[in-house]
């Protein structure tokens, strides 16, 4: 912790921060600062306020009351232009970019630079954006268009946003919820170099080993209330759990007993899918678990698409139960017996302006009927029951998803396929942007239902979730699975080994 | 927890403010001009607004669905034509007053089939719902001049033309007629699976096909509906006026987005509500009678219902803005 972080005045202070949505009170009375040249980590596990406190820093919500003061002068920040005026810069959990619009276009936004006659300064406009794309090591240019960009491009364009002001403040809502480790270090460098330059920095994170290799101080929000404040150097991970969720957790690896597999649920055999992946086989069993680990673009998620009935592939065969089959449509396949909770909630599992309990019954609604209507009562039963297996947050049914935070998001997206009661069920990136809590509940849940007869498979950029749910993992490198693991022999090193394609062999 | 988003009338309102609008002209209305409050000119307000009324109740399913269809303006004028051409038709002239159902079936059978053709081209071909209607638009108008030889066809059969000034009760006939429609319209979308699939569809289509939702049938069902209230609207027009004319149905597409934008549904689909589409027709409804009876020229009438249109859709805005306005700034 370097000289700036003990600077008298804070870069950046909210004192008394209250701000309620119709029937939450999403925030009371917070305070929090931030120094500059130090990293501030939020934590608080979903809905517990972090993207609304951040928010309100950021000029997108006015606070009902409280106050913010800028290197000890009070303002009011209206939009998010005048906090970024200021040097306020957030980089949103969900990333809000112009797909169509190209990459020097986006990070430019609303500041283009302008030449006589509101026309656009396209020269500035593009060298300034290949310098900051430099800064930051891109592997894209000023010119691509954003659309086409991968996640973690896209959220190095967010990045590159905050970098076209003199920023103070910048803060980091869930950056690294989409980005593989080797994208993940290079954020960490870019972090660390902003810090250097004592820039103040809010990091919100549910990885407790991103905060504590971050942070300089960690400050836990539950309930919308201010929890405290501990300094990253003196406090055990623990502690920081207790703070956030009162009580603690078990985070060891799960002890692999005996596990009863029945009858083979799934067989895959030479299953490929053009260039997304070749000549995949394996086997699922009822009662078990399979990872599926790998890089992102490894090809895991187009395999489940295509189990799904979303893609067709163009060789092998996909045998349930014993039979052969071909899988044509999702309807298809939620006939068969396969649900799949897809990698983004935002695009692929939720009706944002649906309310919470249409989204849950949303496949099955269909079966949901007394005579010609549907039942509401049949339809809160089922809402009541997931909500409290899976401690959804919400005022109410009635909410719109789309005013959920994040993690309770994914929640609704995960509810919703389990009460299919599927015997198949794909779950890919099951936790992104799940709070520890939560988390560790939904991998209970995972290993709940194999128990009761589910045949699972888990995809995950997680090494720590894979290792602690499945009963055999298959490691994926480039569309190929490059090695297959029990739960008994496999190790960390070996699975990093099998996914970065140090190990070419390829065992049957 | 408990349920804590109360259902308070003022809450209602403001997610409703049509209907707040409504009560606004109406007392207006009754003050500015002495033969406006009246049992008479009410059941005139609701048997203008009928027909646009009936048109938009489909047209509210399609919006929610994500699409929209141009063409009814089209379907009614060739509806109507059908129907009274049809019911002249020599093999029908010993039929008496029974002649005039097969010109009705053939009408609503011809607009329920033009909106299946809709349909089924954006389902199967993707191409944007509002170019295909905006060709189908174009393409039937044509039609009806071709059928028509440009002619105005008049009902030889007075039971026809009663049918459109009869009563039921205390009632016009037609407007009792629109408002069985609305209720049905509004339980199929409030109530059934079809009607969630609709919001599912126009709210987010990817989660919608994940989710095992056909897409394709609940897009061509909502376009044969607002067929069929298009061809049905054609039909009791016809029947009020006695006459199909060639030109029938001109600009009804714009009324209807109109009427059904302003009762709240969302250009892009995914929200809206039927009873918010009643207040819209009505309003427009009132706005016309009421301004009509003030003698306002016809010309002005319409500079008021544009610049009214925005204003409502404005305050719309304000007023269910609060804490969503995060999602995109
Ligand atoms: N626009 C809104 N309208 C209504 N309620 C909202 C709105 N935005 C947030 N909320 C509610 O406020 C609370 C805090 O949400 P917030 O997004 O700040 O949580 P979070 O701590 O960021 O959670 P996560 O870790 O899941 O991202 C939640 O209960 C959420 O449902
Ligand atoms: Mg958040």
């Amino acid at each position: 912790m370097s000289d700036v972080a003990a600077t008298k005045i804070p870069a950046l202070q909210l004192k008394g921060i209250v701000k309620t949505f119709p029937g939450v009170r999403a925030l009371d009375d917070v305070t929090f600062d931030v120094r500059a040249g130090e990293v501030h980590a939020l934590l608080g596990e979903n809905g517990a306020g972090k993207s609304t406190l951040m928010k309100v820093l950021a000029g997108m919500y006015q606070p009902d009351e409280g106050t913010i003061e800028i290197e000890g002068t009070p303002v009011t920040m209206r939009t998010p232009l005048e906090a970024k005026r200021r040097g306020v810069v957030l980089i949103h959990q969900e990333l809000s970019l112009a797909e169509e619009m190209t990459v020097a276009e986006n990070i430019y936004l609303g500041e283009l630079p302008r030449r006589s006659l509101g026309r656009v300064d396209w020269k500035t406009l593009f060298a300034k954006s290949e310098e900051i794309l430099k800064r930051l090591n891109c592997g894209f240019g000023p010119k691509d268009r954003v659309g086409a960009l991968s996640i973690a491009n896209q959220q190095m364009v967010e990045i590159a946003r905050a970098l076209t002001v003199d920023a103070k403040v910048v803060i980091f809502d869930e950056p690294t919820a989409s980005l593989t480790d080797a994208e993940k270090v290079v954020l960490f460098e870019i972090i660390n170099d902003l810090k250097a330059r004592g820039v103040g920095i809010v990091y919100i994170s549910h990885r407790m080993d991103e905060i504590f290799t971050l942070a300089d101080r960690i400050s836990v929000l539950r309930d919308g209330g201010y929890r405290g404040t501990l300094v990253a150097g003196d406090t055990t991970e623990d502690e920081v759990i207790q703070l956030m969720i009162g009580r603690s957790l078990d985070l060891s690896r799960r002890q692999h007993a005996e596990v009863k597999t029945g009858e083979v649920a799934l067989k895959v055999e030479g299953l490929s899918c053009g260039k997304l992946f070749q000549d995949v086989s394996f086997e699922l069993r009822e009662g078990e678990v399979l990872g599926f680990y790998g890089l992102v673009g490894a090809g895991r998620t187009e395999i489940a698409e295509t189990l799904f009935g979303l893609r067709r592939p163009t060789a092998g065969t996909i045998e349930i139960d014993g039979k052969e089959t071909a899988i044509h449509s999702p309807a298809d396949a939620i006939a068969k017996g396969i649900s799949l909770v897809p990698e983004s909630r935002k695009e692929q599992g939720l009706v944002l302006g649906m309310n919470c309990r249409d989204n849950i019954t949303l496949p099955q609604v269909g079966d949901l009927t007394s005579g010609p209507f549907v039942s509401d009562g049949a339809e809160i039963a089922i809402f009541d029951q997931y909500r409290d297996t899976l401690k959804i947050k919400t005022p109410s049914w009635r909410q719109a998803v789309g005013n959920l935070s994040g993690g309770n998001q994914q929640k609704i997206v995960i509810g919703k396929w389990l009460a299919m009661h599927p015997r198949i069920l794909i779950v890919d990136e099951p936790t992104r942007g799940i709070d520890v809590g939560s988390k560790s509940e939904i991998h209970d849940l995972i290993r709940e239902l194999a128990r009761s007869g589910y045949a699972v498979i888990v995809i995950s950029s997680e090494m720590p979730e894979v290792l602690h749910v499945s009963d055999r993992i298959l490691a994926m490198y480039h569309g190929r699975v490059i090695r297959r693991f029990t739960a008994e022999e496999v190790t960390e090193d070996s699975l990093v080994a099998a996914i970065s394609g140090i190990e070419q062999e390829q065992v049957a | 927890m408990a349920d804590t988003v109360i259902k308070s009338p003022v809450r209602w309102l403001a997610a409703n403010p049509i209907w707040g609008f409504i009560v606004l002209i109406f007392v207006f209305f009754s003050f500015a001009n002495p033969y406006f409050f009246a049992l008479q000119n009410f059941q005139n307000i609701l048997v203008q607004t009928s027909t646009i009324g009936l048109i938009a109740l489909g047209m509210t399913l399609v919006m929610i669905n994500g699409n929209i269809d141009l063409s009814v303006g089209a379907v009614v004028a060739l509806a109507a034509s059908l129907c009274v051409d049809i019911q002249g038709w020599e093999m029908f002239a010993d039929w008496g007053n029974w002649a005039i159902a097969p010109g009705v079936i053939a009408a609503l059978i011809a607009g329920t089939a033009l909106g299946a053709l809709n349909g089924f081209i954006v389902w199967k071909t993707g191409v944007d719902a509002f170019i295909v209607t905006l060709g189908a638009m174009l393409g039937v108008r044509g039609l009806v001049f071709v059928y028509t030889k440009e002619q105005s066809f008049f009902a030889m059969n007075f039971a026809f033309s009663d049918f459109g000034s009869s009563n039921m009760g205390p009632l016009p006939t037609l407007a009792v007629l629109f408002l069985v429609c609305t209720a049905a319209v509004y339980f199929l979308l409030a109530r059934t699976v079809h009607g969630r699939n609709t919001y599912a569809v126009g709210g987010n289509r990817s989660a919608a096909v994940n989710a095992g939702i056909r897409v394709g049938p609940h897009m061509l069902i909502n376009f044969m509906i607002v067929g069929f209230f298009a061809a049905l609207a054609g039909v009791t027009l016809s029947s009020q006026m006695g006459a199909a004319t060639p030109n029938l149905g001109t600009n009804y597409e714009l009324w209807v987005i109109t009427s059904v934008v302003l009762g709240g549904t969302k250009l892009n689909g995914g929200a809206g509500t039927i009873l918010g589409t009643l207040g819209g027709v009505l309003a427009i409804g009132i706005l016309r009678n009421g301004m009509n009876l003030m003698q306002v020229p016809a010309f002005y009438v319409l500079v008021i219902l544009g610049t009214i249109l925005i204003a409502v859709l404005l305050l719309d805005k304000q007023l269910n803005r609060k804490g969503k306005e995060e999602l995109r700034v």
